[in-house]
């Protein structure tokens, strides 16, 4: 048992009893949730683990970290703040709120607050059209929605992140 | 209004707590399917009430059914839920607020089909949803509505939830099981379609969240009771998701063959500040432009009416544009949504959308001829039908309706000036 199996086994376990036997490979996933999922990235070393237990190369494993953006490979902010401005949510102001958000946090789109707390990045549509402005917060504790925001009510939100973090 | 099918949380307090859901009738049709009925009478039911995918392509639910190779086991059930498309948020909602029923629709697919395990695949950002959605499945094992021997019978069924991670080409059916497969979010090539070849190579029935939600009413009730509503190639409801220039943006569930006026105007309570409505775009993102005036308000919202308006219905993602919004800024923005998801697969479409919206950026900024809006629909136009899956289609619908039918849009930004004869060279 390699140092992630070994450290998640119950979870690893029961995400791999989900897949027929012969087609542990659908836990890529799963598994690269769980290797993210406390320092906001997955490493190397991780996926070379991650392609050990599914019997894949690292290399397919990093592929599936390049495809899918949910994955990062390095460390950004604590908390990313990724909003939707696709073209539904831009009509009811995204663009405006996304610009008015980086100029509060002194970062532009994409960059990590000086604390290393918040990174802000525009992201593609998120399913909530009719909620906008909105975005989603990506963190050791999940992925949640924010919807019906203000730059201020957003604001308010990252202050409780930045006191989380330094405590 | 008390004739919704889907939204019933709206109808139903608490029908998101399983005994309300219980005592409002919920899973008595999955109990009389698997003890009294055979899988073939249930696909049979689902097959006359004429229901149709929810998800976009609007083909009989219960032919694709029939279509699973008999042949072929074990048989798989997939769900889509990985609801991407600009304009669209219905299917969370129904997750989120009406979960049994989308459950017992789940069941009641895969007892048609006989698949013993179905896998409901959400995007990844549905993250908070696929965790509530666990622990609803696991308190159905406890109840002994899934697991082995359901009923006293010989029959067994286990759901399992499976999280995406950001790909808009995986709610294409065959990038889905790709995906769940564990490789890259690509398509296939079709044929063979996965109720031949899906899922690990298995026959493989793929639903929209939507369609099977329709389900167990259906089950329940019958299907000449389904047929009572919409139109007749069209029945049922659906679920019309409306979002942009409205007063009141939200799902709306409404007959198939409402008409686009009454859900703008009455539902969405008109248009913000009372503005002139400009175009819809009925199918989100992937739309292509109907002009809104009164012929297309007029039209009714079904899969036979809305091509008449040079358009289709798609998932009825209702993206209202109004006269404060330029075509130029609007494809420009649904080309950058289309150049990101573009998964890479297949040349026209990869560096087409790259292309086209290094065009419409210039074109956007004023730094572009007419020249370039030519080219932009030519490029757009050799992309159409030249792709393995319809993303590339899609890309270029907005592009080639906005140019043809808001030709001053991008008259006023490609400043270059024009001829009689070059306007007619685009139209």
């Amino acid at each position: 048992m390699n140092p992630l199996h070994k450290r998640y086994s119950k979870e690893i376990d029961q995400i791999l009893d989900k897949y027929p036997e012969d087609q542990k490979r659908s836990a890529v996933m799963p598994l690269l949730y769980i290797a993210q999922r406390e320092a906001g990235y997955v490493s190397r070393e991780e996926m070379e683990q991650i392609g050990e237990i599914l019997s894949i190369t690292a290399t397919e494993v990093a592929s599936i970290v390049g495809f899918y953006t949910l994955y990062h490979d390095h460390p950004e902010g604590k908390y990313r703040i990724q909003v939707c401005n696709d073209l539904p949510c831009a009509m009811r102001g995204a663009d405006d709120y996304l610009n008015a958000l980086c100029d509060r946090l002194g970062v532009q789109p994409g960059e990590t607050t000086e604390d290393g707390v918040i990174t802000v990045e525009a992201v593609m549509c998120l399913a909530a059209c009719d909620k906008a402005p909105m975005f989603q917060s990506q963190s050791s504790q999940g992925i949640a929605y924010h919807e019906n925001q203000s730059v201020d009510s957003t604001m308010q939100q990252v202050e409780k992140w930045r006191q989380e973090s330094a405590a | 209004m008390n004739d919704r099918i889907l939204l019933r949380h709206l109808d139903i307090k608490d029908i998101a707590k399983l005994p309300v859901y219980k005592q409002q009738g919920g899973f008595q049709a999955f109990e009389k399917a698997v003890t009294k009925m055979q899988p073939s009478e249930v696909t049979d039911t689902v097959f006359d009430s004429g229901l149709r995918g929810r998800g976009g392509a609007g083909f009989p639910t219960g032919l694709k059914w029939r279509f699973m190779d008999k042949d072929n086991w074990p048989h798989y059930v997939t769900v889509n839920a990985d609801e991407s498309e600009p304009g669209t948020f219905k299917d969370r909602e129904i997750m989120e607020s009406n979960p049994w029923q989308f459950l017992e629709g789940v069941m009641l697919s895969a007892y048609a089909v006989g698949a013993t395990e179905a896998y409901i695949y959400l995007r990844g950002e549905f993250w908070e949803l696929g965790h509530a959605l666990d622990k609803q499945i696991a308190k159905l094992e406890k109840e002994g509505l899934l697991g082995d021997s359901l009923f006293g019978t010989d029959y067994s069924l286990r759901l399992y939830t499976h999280l995406g991670a950001g790909a808009y080409i995986c709610g294409e059916e065959t990038a889905l099981l790709e995906s769940l497969e564990g490789k890259l979010g690509q398509p296939r090539l079709r044929p063979p379609f996965p109720p031949s070849y899906g899922l690990y190579g298995k026959p493989t029935v793929v639903n929209n969240v939507e369609t099977l939600a329709n389900v167990p009413l259906i089950i329940e009730k019958g299907a000449d009771w389904y047929r009572g509503y919409g139109t007749e190639k069209s029945p049922g409801t659906k679920v019309f998701s409306l979002s942009g220039r409205v007063k009141n943006p939200g799902n709306y569930e409404l007959p198939l063959g409402t008409t686009f006026r009454e859900l703008i105007f009455e539902h969405g309570g008109g248009i913000i500040d009372d503005k002139n409505v400009k175009a819809i775009m009925p199918a989100g993102a992937s739309s292509s432009m109907i002009v809104a005036n009164d012929e297309a308000l007029d039209t009714p919202m079904d899969y036979e009416n809305v091509p008449n308006v040079g358009a289709q219905l798609g998932s009825a993602s209702i993206i209202v544009v109004d006269e404060t919004v330029s075509m130029d800024w609007l494809i420009n923005k649904t080309l950058h949504f289309f150049k990101h998801e573009s998964c890479g697969k297949c040349t026209p479409c990869r560096e087409g959308t790259f292309w086209m919206q290094n065009l419409t950026e210039r074109i956007h900024h004023q730094q572009a001829s007419w020249d370039d809006v030519i080219l932009l629909n030519d490029v757009a136009s050799n992309i159409k039908g030249k792709c393995l899956c319809a993303l590339g289609d899609f890309a270029t619908e907005a592009v080639t309706t906005s140019i043809e039918r808001f030709p001053e849009d991008f008259k006023q930004v490609a400043p270059i000036k024009i001829t009689e004869d070059e306007t007619k060279a685009v139209a």
